[in-house]
């Protein structure tokens, strides 16, 4: 037609342009510029105390290994990873399945509350559990237990680790849920059928049949679940800021202290720097154990 | 292997009567056909006897035992999906084993018994295999490996031989007879194609919106439809079926279509007359009782020849009298053609005569 060019080829090499140019621009803007500008500061001993920074090459990494809490900040990680990833994909498939054997109705409003969390800001969620966990008498946990236990329990002291961890845990849960129910729902009733009349209890049925169908959506949310895990530190920040004294000190959060509380901006760097390898490794772990040319496949409940 | 009852058995979603007041009994040993076009509740009671279903109303007996409220594992009942329903997690030997290993039986037994199946289905040589690696024909065989295996009590089939190609359907169909006479497993057979249900069935219950038509063997059901429903619905191609009247005249009984006039035999008209609610009436003949003659006789059906449909061994002829179209079989190699004036002249002891009121057969 004219508008854009004649020749096929030409016009094609524009339409991806302009198709794929906003994403694009997005993607290097925030994603693979902060990237680079954050490589280029973990070789630095940039900071915002300093008006000259040089070039100190690996002396940041060296450093994170001499620093005294980075085995500490390493362990807490794992702690904090694994055990809210196991958290929250064993509690989401426990919920999927029992809002699986509900009526419509009631699987909906079950589904929905669970989802309230996810919906509300990060930062409103977080004071809610402080409130819940406050050390005082007045904390919403301590009030239910003063008939039982008496005295208030300093929640976020005695139970630090615990308490991140079941707070991350119910709000990803959450996240497990709608991808397992979604996956149950797409289960032929034949199966279950079947199953039940071969002479399977439901119990069993959930071991024999729900649980080897669900393998793929299990999967997926265990692999993403780890990645946002290892990255996100937003509600350790606003409910025990790390605290106490490294206690709840993740990695990512480790990071964002040293770059913007001590404004140890090369050092941070280096910290991000050394997560985001950790997470890459982790990354293609994961394709390589789940199969991630299968697990991209429309399919993932298996039909006969 | 049991006798298989059902009382007053209904199941309501809501407003909707999927299954309405069933009763009927059957022999152990039978095979027994649910026929009937979809929504009619065929489904919905086999999965009632199943007890996936919890019957709205009315009760379930295995022989005399009420099971109305047993639960389906512990029916011992063996079903065959329309879908198979194999688990696709699980290899051939674990889909057949599984009932059996719900039942907790030793593991050799286990073995024996899978074997034994396998051989007898003919899928010994694929028990290691993932059901997604077998053609339809197999899952099938699978299938139904799977629903013997714990010498079910009852065997259910869920239109199992849908979902196969025409000639394996055909070929099924005769082994799946075979197979059900040999085992002599009481056997309830849900389906819409009423070849499959006449030609496998000792006995046909054919049902129309939740409710039982008419429940007998394949030859009555053909020759004896109970009413209007199963007339048209048996038979391929379909009965004529014709709005007429039925009245005396001058001492004989005539069958008045409007488009034509029937006389009926004294007895035959007795019959009628004593057993009809009113005039009106549905005549009905089947296309093989239709005779095509070329000139005109007595108490013949004048039209003329609209279509011809050769099936190679038959030949049907639509014939348009009037409003009417009238379908009659012949055997090829008659010299007709479209257009041409025929006389149909119906085999009057083959006729059905059904009250228009009630639905029912009169004759």
């Amino acid at each position: 037609m004219g508008l854009i060019s004649n020749n096929p080829s030409v016009r094609s090499y524009i339409y991806m342009i302009i198709f794929l140019g906003p994403a694009l621009f997005l993607i290097l803007f925030f994603w693979i510029l902060p990237v680079f500008s954050t490589i280029f500061l973990s070789f630095t001993n940039m900071g915002m105390r300093k008006p000259n920074w040089e070039w100190v090459y690996l002396k940041n990494y060296m450093f994170v290994g001499a620093h005294p809490f980075s085995q500490k900040v390493a362990i807490n990680t794992l702690v904090y990873v694994g055990a809210t990833l196991a958290f929250n994909v064993l509690i989401g498939l426990l919920l999927a399945i029992l809002t699986f054997y509900m009526d419509d109705r009631t699987s909906l409003v079950y589904r929905a509350l669970w989802l309230l969390p996810r919906a509300s800001p990060p930062v409103v969620y977080g004071l809610l559990w402080l409130w819940v966990l406050d050390s005082s008498e007045y904390g919403l946990l301590n009030q239910l237990l003063a008939p039982i236990y008496g005295k208030p329990v300093p929640w976020l002291v005695n139970y630090a680790m615990p308490g991140i961890i079941v707070i991350n845990g119910f709000i990803g849960a959450s996240f497990s849920l709608i991808v397992f129910s979604s996956a149950l729902k797409a289960i032929p009733p034949d199966y279950l059928m079947a199953a039940r009349v071969d002479g399977a209890s439901e119990l069993r049925i959930v071991k024999d049949v729900i649980l080897p169908l669900m393998k793929w959506p299990i999967m997926f949310v265990t692999a993403w679940q780890t990645l946002s895990l290892l990255a996100s530190y937003e509600y350790i920040l606003i409910v025990t800021d790390g605290g106490p004294f490294f206690e709840t000190e993740v990695w990512s959060l480790f990071a964002y202290h040293q770059a913007f509380q001590h404004l140890e901006l090369g050092f941070g760097a280096a910290l991000a720097m050394i997560l985001v390898i950790i997470a890459l490794i982790a990354v293609l772990i994961q394709m390589k154990l789940f199969r991630f040319r299968e697990m991209i496949t429309p399919v993932k409940i298996e039909h006969t | 292997m049991v006798r298989v009852k059902l009382d007053g058995l209904s199941k309501y979603f809501g407003e909707v009567k999927a299954v309405d007041n069933l009763n009927l009994s059957i022999k152990d040993g039978e095979f027994v056909a649910f026929l009937g076009p979809s929504g009619c509740g065929k489904t919905t009671t086999l999965l009632m006897i199943a007890g996936i279903y919890r019957p709205t109303k009315g009760r379930i007996y295995f022989d005399d035992m009420d099971i109305t409220n047993i639960a389906p594992k512990d029916r011992n009942v063996g079903m065959v999906f329309q879908s198979y329903a194999l688990y696709p997690h699980m290899k051939v030997y674990d889909n057949i084993a599984f009932p059996l290993k719900l039942k907790k039986l030793p593991k050799n037994e286990i073995d024996r018994k899978v074997k034994q199946v396998a051989k007898l289905m003919q899928i010994d040589h694929l028990l290691d295999r993932y059901p997604r690696q077998l053609s339809g024909g197999q899952q099938q065989r699978v299938a139904l490996a799977r629903a013997l295996v714990k010498d079910a009590y009852v065997l259910l089939m869920d239109e199992p031989l849908s979902n196969l190609d025409a000639k394996l359907r055909i070929l099924m169909r005769a082994e799946l007879k075979k197979l059900q006479k040999e085992l002599e497993v009481t056997t309830i057979y849900v389906t819409h194609d009423q070849v499959e249900a006449m030609s496998m069935a000792d006995r046909i219950a054919v049902m129309n919106e939740g409710r039982l038509q008419q429940y007998s063997t394949p030859d009555e059901l053909y020759d004896k439809p109970a009413n209007i429903f199963v007339a048209g619905f048996i038979g391929s191609p379909p009965m004529n079926l014709i709005d007429a009247t039925f009245r005396e005249d001058s001492g004989g009984y005539l069958v008045d279509a409007g488009s034509f006039k029937l006389r009926l035999e004294p007895g035959m008209g007795e019959v009628v007359k004593n057993n009809l609610t009113g005039q009106e009436i549905i005549f009905g003949a089947r296309p093989e009782n239709m005779e095509i003659v070329e000139a005109a006789e007595d108490n013949t059906i004048e039209g003329t020849v609209y279509v011809l449909e050769p099936l190679g061994r038959d030949l049907i002829v639509n014939v348009k009298v009037n409003d009417y179209m009238i379908k009659a079989l012949t055997k090829p190699g008659v010299n007709l053609n479209p257009g041409d004036k025929v006389w149909l002249k119906v085999d009057l002891d083959k006729i059905h005569i059904f009250d228009k009121k009630t639905g029912k057969a009169v004759i």
